[in-house]
């Protein structure tokens, strides 16, 4: 059975106006949330996945960039349309975020309590009082021990692991629809990451709340994903659900990932696969494909037009001449 | 807290102690002879050491600094050579009226700075920034004597709007004060708000904006809420650390408008060798820097819970 997405995205444009003139970050990126998944954006640093995400939150920097063109639909409406009020009402009540930096991400000169209860004076109106009850019974949901206690510290008082939980909190508190977290585990230690992506799923499960996670780490994608979108330098590049993109890669760049991969059976000395070269530079991208200056197998063709992502598989995506070529 | 302020207030022992040190020794050992700058080339021996005798410097050095430091802990500077006043007492007057030319403006100043700093910071990147950004540059750009000067000139002598100079006690003075006041505020108000701004500015970079943002919070409670906390940090340094420098940049206002505060009886002093004067004011501003850094930590862990609580 499929489900209606909750969210999709479609066709985005998002471009940034630099010293060095306009540059796109991201290139015409479509995908859909549903309810109670998690959707994996993967890809290195730069290629779009946050831009994706602050394009979807409305916390693009205003003066410095904008969507030029496609939408954003959320239950049946295209939120690009609405108004700024509107979206902030939107914030972290229907779609909350979490970052990937949580010593920082915390106001330093109020209390944890302070900052959850924030939350529901804005969007619920509660008082004082029950907005604190509240806080404290998100505490209890987030696994804090001794959440009595915490409500009163101050951020600095709480270990990283912590304050993600205070930042998941914070961003589940009023029951959000759709949570983007953009490499909440990143700066944590593993075994921290590991509860932090099982509280995760775990709230996930009970709320039944959509998940985009942005991460360029693919130990946590297995983990934590339902579907898979690549993105590189801006496009996505393939999308399919987790076993498509792990088992079967279709795009030389997904297949160049996987397979950089180090494999717990291999030997100490066994070199680590890589992928030779680097992204090309937003303001200065190939004409047509834009992996083809990294890409083995790339042709003519590749150098001169770039391919578009079509269906391999049922929900399997590939944007790649090569593989179409194979294909047909 | 208390412990933290009681370490704090054996902090300035060492620092006045030297600062006394070398008080004593610039007065005793580079400065001119006190005595003969009072009585001239051609005074009898007999007068000179007689008033040696009175103002105490026919003791021994070390009873002479002994002497001193008594009257640094007591607070009592003795008498000026120059007029034989109580230094506590021409201090305690001179310090009022001082504080009446810079205290109400500070006030007043500060307040009205920080709401033009958020105003601005609101509105950041706009053509009100940009604009208000010239204007305050280019009058920070202009010296101090020059607003002295020329408001003097145009709203005193030619618009007749204010006294021209001169002072009175009481109430009465107040005529006296207004033309000062506006002076003091149009001064600071370029470096104010420009520093103020800069630090609203930075803040608003911080990722606990952004997550803020994220709530959706709204913007005018992201910068009355989230950022002014933190921004109260830097900004309490940089006023408190200024309240001391309201002393003596008071010595070129009281000059010009003929008012009797503390940096006028500074500059007498200075003018007549009235060393006892001088010694007292220096260990008083010193005292009050000392004092003013440690008001500035102390509020500092009022905003700052890091601070509080470590």
């Amino acid at each position: 059975m499929v489900s209606d997405p909750l969210l999709y995205v479609e066709n985005l444009v998002t471009s940034f106006r630099t010293e060095y003139g306009t540059v796109t970050a991201i290139d015409d990126v479509n995908f859909s949330v549903k309810a109670g998944k998690t959707l994996a954006i993967v890809g290195e640093s730069g290629c779009g996945k946050s831009v994706t995400a602050l394009s979807i939150m409305g916390l693009l920097p205003q003066k410095i960039s904008s969507i030029d063109h496609g939408k954003i639909v959320y239950a049946g409406e295209d939120i690009l349309q609405k108004s700024s009020q509107e979206r902030q009402q939107m914030r972290g009540n229907e779609i909350s975020m979490i970052f990937q930096e949580p010593m920082t991400a915390l106001n330093p000169v109020y209390t944890v309590g302070q900052q959850i209860s924030e939350v529901f004076k804005i969007h619920r109106n509660y008082s004082n009082k029950k907005a604190r009850q509240e806080a404290l019974r998100m505490l209890i949901e987030v696994g804090i021990p001794d959440p009595e206690k915490r409500l009163d510290e101050y951020p600095f008082q709480l270990s990283g692991g912590m304050r993600q939980r205070v930042m998941i909190a914070i961003a589940l508190a009023c029951e959000p629809k759709i949570l983007i977290a953009d490499e909440p585990t990143t700066a944590l230690d593993v075994t921290v990451q590991a509860q932090i992506l099982s509280l995760m799923k775990k709230l996930q499960q009970e709320h039944g709340t959509a998940i985009i996670f942005i991460t360029h780490d693919l130990g946590v994608v297995a983990q934590v994903a339902d579907e898979v979108v690549v993105m590189y330098a801006g496009k996505v590049i393939e999308q399919g659900d987790v076993y498509q993109i792990f088992e079967d890669p279709k795009h030389p760049y997904t297949k160049g990932l996987m397979s950089s991969l180090p494999s717990i059976n291999d030997t100490k000395d066994k070199p680590l696969n890589t992928i030779e070269g680097n992204v090309p530079s937003l303001s200065h991208l190939p004409i047509g494909c834009r992996f083809s200056t990294r890409c083995d197998i790339a042709n003519h063709k590749c150098v001169e037009t770039s391919p578009h992502l079509k269906p391999m598989n049922i929900g399997h995506h590939v944007s790649c001449h090569s593989a179409h070529a194979e294909e047909a | 807290m208390l412990t933290y302020i009681i370490r704090r207030l054996l902090h300035m022992i060492p620092i006045l102690f030297g600062v006394a040190c070398l008080v004593f020794l610039l007065f005793t050992a580079v400065g001119e002879d006190p005595v003969r700058v009072t009585l001239g080339e051609h005074a009898t021996p007999e007068a000179v050491e007689l008033l040696r005798a009175k103002w105490g410097l026919d003791q021994s050095l070390p009873k002479q600094f002994l002497d001193f430091l008594g009257q640094i802990v007591t607070f009592d500077y003795g008498r000026s050579y120059n007029t034989d006043d109580r230094i506590v007492d021409m201090f305690n007057q001179g310090a009022l009226v001082s504080l009446s030319i810079t205290g109400p403006p500070f006030v007043i100043g500060t307040i009205l700075n920080l709401i033009i700093a958020v105003t601005i910071a609101y509105y950041r990147g706009s053509k009100f920034d940009r604009y208000s950004t010239v204007v305050f540059v280019a009058a920070m750009s202009v010296s101090y004597l020059v607003y002295i000067i020329g408001f003097q000139y145009l709203l005193a002598f030619k618009a007749d709007l204010f006294e021209i100079n001169g002072y009175a006690h009481g109430l009465e003075s107040i005529p006296f004060l207004l033309l000062p006041w506006l002076i003091t505020i149009v001064v600071t108000a370029g470096p104010d708000i420009r520093m103020f701004r800069t630090v609203f500015l930075d803040e608003t970079k911080s990722d606990y904006v952004r997550t803020a943002h994220a709530k959706g919070t709204s913007e005018p409670k992201i910068l009355l809420v989230h950022i002014m906390k933190n921004a109260m940090i830097p900004i309490l340094t940089y006023t408190v650390n200024a309240i001391p420098f309201l002393l003596l940049g008071s010595f070129v206002m009281e000059r010009f408008f003929s008012i009797p505060g503390l940096g006028d009886m500074m500059i007498t002093a200075l003018n007549n060798g009235d060393f006892p004067v001088i010694k007292a004011m220096t260990m008083m501003i010193a005292l009050a820097f000392s004092v003013f850094n440690l008001l500035t930590d102390i509020l500092y862990a009022w905003v700052d819970p890091r601070i509080k609580l470590s």
